[in-house]
Order: C-alpha cells, then structure tokens, then sequence
C-alpha cells in the first residue's frame, strides 16, 4: 500500500508554436505525498500541471494519475481530484455557495447544501455565503478556491502556487491546512512554488525543474541535508585564506568571487574549524554566510 | 453529466444581467410598435389600403392584431439576432475570459458534453425569447387591436387570409423562425469556442449575418448559386405560411438548410472545443 504512486509523469513535453515550454520533465509522486514542485518563473510548472489536468495536450511523454493513463481514464481519474491552476477564478455574478453549488455539481460525487456551508465556515468565509464573488478580494477568491478544491473530497490535491497574493497569516493557514490533509485524511498533495523555503517546510519529497526539463527530484530531508555547505566569505586578505583551504582543507572546493569575497565548497562538520584557523592565521573574517548546497544551487538557477 | 451542466448552464444564463437585456429591449421594442400603431396606425396603413378597401371583402378592422404581428415579426427578425448572439456569443468565450473554463475543464465532464449543454442552453434561450416576442405580438397584439383577416402584401400580391385560417399559419411561423434563430445562435456559440473574449464572437456573428444579406440581396449572377445555401436567405421564411397556397416544398428545403447549418456548426465547434488548449 505505502509507496503507491498516484502521479507517473515521463518525459513530458509541451511546444507553443515553436517556443518549448516543457522539454523533458518526469518525476512521481506517492500516496500521502505532500510533494514539492519547484522552479523559477516560466520554468513550466504551470504548463505541466495543465498537462496532469487535460487542460493542454502534451506534444510528448506519458502521465499517469492513480496508475492510469490519463488519456484514457480522463473523467474517472478528474473525479478523484481537487486543484487550483494559477489563480482561482469563479463566476463574478453569482454567490459563493452558488458557485460552489455549480463546481460540485459536475464534480462527480453528491455534495449537500449543508457540505456546501460546512466548507465555507472551514475556509474562514462564513457570512459571505450569499455575497457575490465579484465583490471577494484576491485571499478570499483563493479561499474559495481552497474550498472547491476540497469539496468533492478528491484523494490528490493540486495547488498551483496557493499562496501567491495571501498575506502572512493566510500562508500559514494554507501551510497548516496542507499538514492537516497529509495527517488526518492521508490525502496527496502536489504543490508547486518558486520558494525553497516554502517546499522545505511542508513537503517531505520534491522536484526542482528549469527551463522546461526536471533536474532534480528526491527526498526534501536527504536533499537539503546532504553533508555539503556552501560558505560565502568575507576576509581581509584572500591570498592568506586561499592558502590556508590548499594547505589546510584539501577536500574543499573554492572560487574567488572578488578581492574580498570568496565560495568555498566545504563539509558542513569542517565550517567551525574552518573559521577558527582563518582567525587563527590572522585572516579577520569580515563575514560569513552558510548556505546549504541545494539551496545554493536553486539560487543559481534563479539568477542565470 | 449533461443535464447537470446544462442545469448549471441554465443558473449561469439566468445570472447574467444581459440575458435579461435581450428580453427587455424585445419588450420595449414590441411594445413602441404597439403604441405608436395604437396611435398612428391608422394613417400608416390606410395609404395601403384605401383603394382595396371599397372592392374586397374584408372582415373586420384592417388594423387589428393579426396584422400588427405580422409588421412586429417582419420589422423585428432582422434584429433580435443581436439579441441571440448577446447571449449565446458569451457561452464559451465569456468563460474563456472570466477563467472560469479552466475550472470547468479540469472536471470529470468531457469537453464534448460542455460544448453540448451550452448548444441546449442556447437553444432553450432562443425559444424562450421566441415565444416572448410571439406573446407580445401576437396576443397583447390581439388584446389590444382585436382579432381580424390579415391582409398581407406578398411578391405576387395581395392575400387576404381569413380570420379562422391564420392561428396555424402563426404556429408554424414562428416555428420557422424559431430555428433561423437557433441557427443564429449555433453560429455564434461556434464562434464562441474560437474566442477568448466575448465581444469577438458577437460581432463576427452580426458581420456575418450583414455580409450575407448582402450577398443575397446582390443582383449579381455570380452568388446566384451560393445564395440558396446562405443561412440568412432562408431567415424570411416565416412569411412563406402567408401564402396562398403554402408553398411546402420551399419551406421543406428551408428548413432543412437550417438543419444542416446547426448539425455542421455544432460539429465544428465540439470538434474545436476538444482539440483546443485550456491557455486561459
Ligand atoms: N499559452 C502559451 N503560449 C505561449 N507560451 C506559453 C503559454 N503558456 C506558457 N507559455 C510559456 O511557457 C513557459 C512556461 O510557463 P509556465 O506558466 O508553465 O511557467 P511556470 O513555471 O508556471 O512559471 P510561474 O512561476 O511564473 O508561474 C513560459 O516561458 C511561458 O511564457
Ligand atoms: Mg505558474
């Protein structure tokens, strides 16, 4: 039962006109994922989830929900999914429940006026029941997102950037509520987000894509935790500290950034020795700052 | 599936403040030829009439309901199909625009079945702004002018239809009429699925009803053959049942060009509809 895979996306590949949005993207995802899709603007998340949704047709590659293709099993797969693409949008001249009525009502399962109302107070919009969604601000559109994402009680959820445009309580309600779906329902989340930080609190497996191409997937614990640092310097004399790490720390990698600045490739047990002989040595260490390996990686991704 | 998004398509259509704006201006338009016929009509048809009205044998008022639902249908058909397309254009492509389609696409509903309840949407629209104008004309009409023969000026003359001859004539002709509206309506749905806004699929519908009226009103010998296929050759013939005799068999290829243009338009556009990327 534990390792089943509810997502199987391989090679996926998606052209608009001649620009390749995807190229080759693959990656999958478990039952009671909370699983993190990581990459920078236009990376083409957006793009791969349309294609795990049947919104857009896929120039190549294969996608399986729940074991099966999707092409072939498209409307008994939907049914067991909830998801968000991008932003929610809903019908601006009609209420909150009516709008939810309507999303329920080709949802596939018989959802109650009173699951209707129930999901609402969940949310946190009890009271705009009967208020048109014209009128909603952006955090309350994505709440009522939320709730039709939930309603018909799908087995995966997909959120496509859930928390972009929500202040800093409405983040950590979504965080909190995403916890408690993974805890108390064992549902399986897939979340895309261009924030590390974001993914590494709330999922526990991940995927990073760029340019269109997946490029690393893999646990979020063993990934950020691999035993490589990477130390950002600042000293006052770079040939002295360029000699201590040749002499001294021969596993360490280095690059020279500018005449004060230097990255140094390092095991993270050997950070603290480090400092400590460059102060030894005479070197003032203006300042230092740790990144881990994967975080500095993703950071390159972004700026290049 | 099908009944329940056509159910939904229904809720959405009622929503809609211009699903009502159709209704409203058909009502107000209607009721404007009402009253300035009420007022003025006598004059307005009696340069028509007066040489006739010595030598024929007329029953009752020449003005009177019949005939002012005759005048209502002929001024009115050539513009409630604005008032379809204002509508039924926005189907599809109003929830392209609004995001919405993206919402309805990633539900266990094939695309074929959305295209499908939008067609029945439309349609039930359609008819219900059929039968409202029939309402309006033809009974507050009766209410308000009284029963009577209907005088009608026809290519090849003048008929007089008799009083107790007209009620199935009226029937079938808006049932004519019903479905060069539906055509209408398919038209602009069609369109619809091409569009990501809802302003295109309107205007390109009412172009194209323009550039074909003009086509078939061209005394040019070369349309002379594509005429009879034209959508908006067949619009006006409604009036062909006010005839004497009916001519059944220009009716039957009427209505059967109407047909083939609805069946090949929802065609297109469930065929459209599937292939298309949900970009929106
Ligand atoms: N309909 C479209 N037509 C043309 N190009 C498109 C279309 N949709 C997306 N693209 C392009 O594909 C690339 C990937 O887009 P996508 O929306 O998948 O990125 P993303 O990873 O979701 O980015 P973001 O973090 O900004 O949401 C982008 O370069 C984008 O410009
Ligand atoms: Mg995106």
């Amino acid at each position: 039962m534990e390792n089943t895979e509810i997502i199987k996306v391989q090679h996926l590949a998606k052209n608009f006109g001649s620009f390749q949005a995807v190229k080759d993207v693959s990656f999958t995802v478990n039952k009671g994922d909370v699983f993190g899709f990581l990459g920078p603007n236009g990376a083409g998340k957006s793009t791969t989830i349309r294609c795990m949704l049947s919104l857009i047709k896929p120039d190549n590659g294969q996608i399986q929900l729940f074991g099966k293709d999707l092409n072939k099993h498209r409307n008994e797969i939907l049914s067991k999914v909830g998801s968000i693409i991008e932003k929610p949008d809903f019908y601006r001249y009609l209420s909150a429940e009516k709008n939810l009525a309507i999303f329920a009502r080709i949802s596939g399962k018989d959802v109650s006026k009173r699951e209707i109302a129930e999901m609402l107070d969940f949310v946190g919009l009890n009271g705009r029941n009967r208020d048109k969604v014209g009128g909603f601000s952006h955090g309350m559109k994505q709440r009522l997102g939320i709730a039709q994402t939930l309603l018909h009680q799908p087995d995966l959820i997909v959120l496509d950037e859930p928390t972009t445009g929500l202040d800093p309580q409405g983040i950590v309600e979504i965080r909190n509520l995403i916890l408690r779906l993974k805890s108390e329902q064992n549902k399986t989340v897939i979340l895309s987000s261009h924030q590390l930080s974001e993914i590494e609190l709330i999922s526990n497996r991940m995927v990073i894509i760029n340019k269109g191409q997946s490029i690393i997937e893999g646990d979020v614990k063993e990934l950020l935790n691999a035993q490589e640092m990477v130390v950002q310097l600042e000293v006052n004399d770079m040939e002295k500290t360029i000699n201590v790490l040749k002499i001294r720390f021969e596993s360490a990698s280095f690059k020279q950034i500018n005449e004060r600045i230097i990255e140094v490739n390092i095991e993270k047990q050997l950070v603290p020795s480090l400092n400590q002989t460059l102060v030894q040595e005479g070197v003032e260490v203006h300042a230092m700052e740790p990144k881990r390996k994967l975080e500095d990686f993703f950071m390159k991704i972004i700026q290049s | 599936m099908l009944l329940k998004n056509t159910y939904n398509e229904f809720i959405k259509i009622l929503a809609k403040p211009r699903s009502y704006l159709g209704i409203g201006a058909l009502t107000l338009l209607v009721l404007l030829i009402l009253f300035a016929m009420k007022a003025d009509g006598k004059s307005f048809i009696s340069f028509v009439t007066a040489s006739f009205e010595q030598t024929l044998s007329f029953n009752g008022n020449i003005l009177n309901g019949n005939l002012i639902a005759f005048i209502i249908l002929q001024m009115l058909i050539v513009h409630i199909p604005l008032l379809v397309s204002l509508v039924t254009g926005d189907l599809i492509s109003g929830e392209a625009a609004m995001g919405t389609i993206r919402m309805m696409a990633t539900k266990p509903i094939s695309r074929t079945q959305i295209v499908l309840s939008k067609f029945i949407a439309g349609a039930v629209y359609t008819f219900i702004l059929t039968l409202w104008l029939g309402f309006l004309a033809l009974i507050v009409g009766k209410w308000m002018f009284g029963s009577g023969d209907l005088i009608v000026l026809n290519s090849d003359g003048l008929v007089i239809l008799k009083e107790q001859d007209i009620l199935w004539r009226y029937g079938l002709s808006f049932g004519v009429a019903y479905l060069a509206l539906l055509t209408i309506s398919t038209l602009s749905i069609c369109l619809s699925a091409f569009a990501e806004n809802s302003i295109g699929p309107i205007v390109s519908t009412m172009s194209i009803i323009i550039l074909f009226t003009i086509i078939g009103t061209l005394d040019v010998s070369v349309f002379d053959s594509i005429k009879p296929f034209l959508f908006t050759t067949h619009m006006a013939s409604w009036r062909s049942f006010f005839e004497d005799p009916v001519p059944w068999t220009t009716i039957r290829n009427s209505v059967s060009i109407l047909v083939i243009h609805n069946i090949v338009l929802v065609l297109i556009a469930v065929y459209k509809f599937n292939k298309k990327d949900i970009t929106s």
